[in-house]
C-alpha cells in the first residue's frame, strides 16, 4: 500500500470514470431536451456494441466502417424509440415515463440477447493488452483510449451546440413552450437528442465491450451512468465529465482499499452511496440548473 | 344485466357505504371465495404449488407497493429489497426459536423500521429522485444482506427456513401452504379495500394529487408518507416472509434482487394505479405469462417445423413482458383493472347505454 499504488488506481480509476462519463452525457441529452430520464441508457450502450459485432462479424465491414455504420443505425433506433414509445407520453405522470424506458430497456436486453445469444463475445477494435508506462505508474491502454474518446465527444458535443441545430437545442432545453412559440420544432429536437444519445450509447458500448467483451452486463452500466449524471447535474454535459472523473477515482480508490476488507463487490457499494448521498446533499448535482423540489 | 344497478336503492348510510353495494358483485365475491376455498380439491396440485400459491403471494406484495405507489404517489424502486429483510428477520427469528406466528410479526417490523428509514432517506426529494435514491438503496440493502455473514449466513449462501408452525401445528402440506398464502392475501386485501373508506386512505389520496395542496387543508404530507412508507413496509416484510415459507422454502439474497423490485412494480403498473382488482390481474399477468409465451412459442415452432434455439426460446418470454409493459403504458395507462372497470361499467347500464352518467 503505498502512494504509487494509489496514484495508479487513481488514475486508471479517473480515466474509466470518464468512459462512464459517456454513457451519463447520453443521459443528460435526453434530459436536458425532454426531462426523460431514460432508464434504457445501459441497454442502448448494450444494443450500440451488438450492431458493431453485426456489422463486423456478419456483414463483414472492417472495424472502421462498423462503428460509424452501427452509430447511423443506432440513430434510426433512437429516433424510433423516441416516436413510438415516448412522445406519446409527453406531459404524463413521470411514474409512466420511468416505467416506460424501464419497460424499454428490459424489451431491448432482453431482443438483443434473443437474437445475439448469451455468451460473452470479444470485439477486437485494435488496442493492445500492452499497458502504457508513465513514469513508474501503469496505465491500462484500453481505458486511455475510452477517455480520450470520451473527451473528443464532448468537445464535439459543446462545438455542436454552437451551431445553429445546437442553438435549437438550447432553447428547446430551457423552454420548450418558449421555442414552440417561435417556431422551433420541439419534437424533432428531442428526436435529434435521441439520436446524438444514442450515438453516443454506441460509442460507449464499443469501447466497454472491446474491454470486457459485449454481454448482457453492458448494460449494467446504467447505475454508474446515472449515478455520474445525476452527481453532474441531470442537465450539464460538463457536469458528467467532472462528475465521471470524479466517481471514477473514489471507486477505483474505495475498492482497491475496502474489497480486501470487506470481501469484494464493494464498487456497487460505493456507486449506490454516492448516489444517495448527492439526492441527499444537493439533488441538483455539481452544476445542475434545475430546482429540485424538496420538501 | 350482471351488475343490473337498477331498483337497488340504498336506505341508510351502511348499506351506502358497504364494501359491495351492488347485489351482482356480492354474489361473484362470493363464488370467487367459494372456489378459493375449494381450489385444492379443483386444481391440480402442481398448479396449486406453483402457480396459485405464489400468485397470491405476489399479489399482497403488489397491494403493498401500491398503497405507496398508487394510493400515496410515492416511488419505491426497493421494495424487493424490503420483503427479502422482512424474510430474513422471520427465518432468523424461526430459526431461533420464536414462534413462527410471532416471528412473522417481528420479521413485518423489521421491515416496517428500515422502510422508515428508507423514507426518511428517500422523502427529502420527490419524482425522479425519489425514484433513484430508493433505486440505491435497494442496491445497498442488497450488498448488506449478502456481504453480512449474520444475515444471509456468508456469501453465495443459501438460508434453509425450517418447516411452518401454525398454533403449535405443523403446516406443511400443499393444502395447509396454499391457505396461509389465502389467507395472508384475503387479509391485505380487505385493508386495502377498507382503505379506500377511512381517513387515512383519503389522506394519502389528498398527498398524492398534489402536497401542498394537502397540507393547506391540514394533512401533514410527510407525516402521511411515512404513514404509508410504513404501512406497505410491514405487508411486504411479512409478504416476503409468506413467499419464503410457502413457496421458496429457503432463503437467498438473489430472490429479493433488483429486477424482483421491478417486476413488481410491472406487476402495479400493468394492473393499474391504485386498482385492488387490478393488483390481483397483474401479478397474475406478469407471474404466469412468461411460462404461457414460452410454451406458446415452443408449440408454434413446432408446428412450423422451426427450430428455435433454447437460448433464444429463454429471452424471448422477458422480450415480449417488456414489450408488454410498453404497449400497456401506450395504449392502457392505468392497466388491466381499467379494463375491468370498462366492462363492468358497460354491463352495469346495460342495455341501456345511452344511460351512461
Amino acid at each position: 500500500m503505498d502512494l504509487y499504488y494509489f496514484l495508479e488506481l487513481g488514475i486508471n480509476g479517473a480515466l474509466a470514470g470518464l468512459m462512464y462519463s459517456l454513457v451519463a452525457m447520453g443521459l443528460v441529452l435526453i434530459y436536458k431536451s425532454s426531462s426523460v430520464p431514460n432508464l434504457a441508457q445501459g441497454a442502448l450502450t448494450m444494443v450500440g456494441a451488438y450492431v458493431v459485432l453485426v456489422f463486423a462479424d456478419t456483414v463483414g465491414a472492417p472495424m472502421w466502417a462498423a462503428i460509424p455504420l452501427a452509430m447511423l443505425t443506432m440513430c434510426g433506433v433512437g429516433i424510433g424509440i423516441e416516436r413510438v414509445a415516448l412522445r406519446r407520453l409527453a406531459g404524463r405522470p413521470i411514474v409512466m415515463i420511468l416505467m416506460m424506458t424501464l419497460g424499454l430497456d428490459i424489451f431491448l436486453r432482453a431482443t438483443t440477447m434473443a437474437i445475439g445469444g448469451g455468451t460473452a463475445r470479444p470485439l477486437n477494435i485494435g488496442i493492445s493488452d500492452d499497458p502504457l508506462f508513465l513514469g513508474p505508474l501503469l496505465l491500462n491502454r484500453a481505458y486511455v483510449v475510452g477517455a480520450v474518446v470520451a473527451l473528443a465527444l464532448f468537445v464535439v458535443l459543446l462545438l455542436f451546440f454552437r451551431t445553429r441545430r445546437g442553438v435549437v437545442l438550447r432553447a428547446i432545453s430551457d423552454d420548450y413552450t418558449a421555442s414552440w412559440s417561435v417556431g422551433i420544432s420541439v419534437e424533432r429536437g428531442v428526436a435529434l437528442s435521441w439520436a446524438l444519445s444514442s450515438m453516443v450509447a454506441t460509442a460507449a458500448g464499443v469501447l466497454w465491450g472491446s474491454i470486457q467483451g459485449v454481454d448482457q452486463s453492458l448494460s449494467l452500466l446504467l447505475l454508474k451512468g446515472i449515478t455520474v449524471a445525476v452527481l453532474g447535474g441531470m442537465d450539464s454535459l460538463g457536469g458528467a465529465i467532472l462528475a465521471g472523473i470524479g466517481l471514477g477515482t473514489l471507486e477505483a480508490v474505495a475498492a482497491g482499499v475496502l474489497d480486501p476488507l470487506l470481501g469484494g463487490g464493494t464498487r456497487e457499494l460505493v456507486v449506490a452511496l454516492v448516489l444517495i448521498l448527492t439526492i441527499m446533499v444537493r439533488p441538483h448535482g455539481l452544476f445542475g440548473r434545475h430546482d429540485i423540489e424538496r420538501l | 344485466m350482471l351488475f343490473r344497478q337498477a331498483g337497488i336503492r340504498h336506505t341508510d348510510y351502511a348499506a351506502d357505504r358497504a364494501l359491495f353495494p351492488i347485489p351482482a358483485d356480492r354474489v361473484m365475491v362470493g363464488a370467487l371465495l367459494l372456489f378459493a376455498a375449494l381450489a385444492p380439491l379443483l386444481v391440480s396440485s402442481l398448479a396449486l404449488n406453483s402457480y396459485v400459491t405464489p400468485w397470491l403471494v405476489w399479489t399482497s406484495a403488489a397491494l403493498g407497493l401500491n398503497l405507496i405507489l398508487g394510493w400515496a404517489g410515492q416511488f419505491h424502486f426497493g421494495y424487493a429489497a424490503i420483503m427479502g429483510i422482512g424474510a430474513y428477520a422471520t427465518v432468523h427469528g424461526v430459526r431461533n426459536g420464536i414462534p413462527w406466528e410471532i416471528a412473522i410479526v417481528l420479521g413485518g417490523l423489521t421491515a416496517t423500521v428500515v422502510g422508515i428509514v428508507f423514507a426518511f432517506a428517500a422523502l427529502r426529494v420527490k419524482g425522479l429522485y425519489l425514484a433513484l435514491s430508493t433505486l440505491a438503496l435497494q442496491f445497498v440493502m442488497d450488498w448488506v444482506i449478502s456481504h453480512l455473514p449474520a444475515i444471509s449466513g456468508g456469501v453465495g449462501a443459501t438460508l434453509q427456513a425450517p418447516a411452518m408452525r401454525l398454533l403449535g401445528q405443523p403446516v406443511q402440506s400443499e393444502w395447509g401452504l396454499y391457505y396461509v398464502a389465502l389467507g395472508w392475501c384475503l387479509l391485505v386485501t380487505m385493508f386495502m379495500l377498507n382503505l379506500r373508506r377511512t381517513a387515512l386512505g383519503r389522506a394519502l389520496v389528498a398527498v398524492r394529487e398534489k402536497d401542498f395542496a394537502a397540507a393547506v387543508i391540514g394533512v401533514q404530507s410527510f407525516r402521511y408518507k411515512l404513514v404509508a412508507f410504513a404501512t406497505s413496509s410491514f405487508i411486504g416484510g411479512v409478504s416476503g416472509a409468506v413467499l419464503i415459507f410457502t413457496f421458496y422454502h429457503a432463503v437467498t439474497p438473489e430472490q429479493f434482487a433488483v429486477n424482483v423490485s421491478i417486476e413488481l412494480l410491472a406487476m402495479v403498473i400493468v394492473g393499474g394505479l391504485g386498482s385492488i382488482i387490478g393488483s390481483w390481474f397483474g401479478a397474475a399477468f406478469i407471474l404466469l405469462m412468461p411460462g404461457q409465451i414460452h410454451a406458446f412459442i415452443a408449440w408454434v415452432a413446432q408446428l412450423a417445423g422451426a427450430e428455435i434455439g433454447v437460448e433464444t426460446l429463454a429471452h424471448i418470454p422477458h422480450a415480449v413482458y417488456g414489450g408488454l409493459i410498453i404497449i400497456f403504458l401506450l395504449v392502457e395507462p392505468m392497466g388491466l383493472g381499467k379494463l375491468y372497470a370498462n366492462v363492468r361499467n358497460y354491463l352495469l347500464v346495460w342495455p341501456f347505454g345511452y344511460a351512461r352518467k
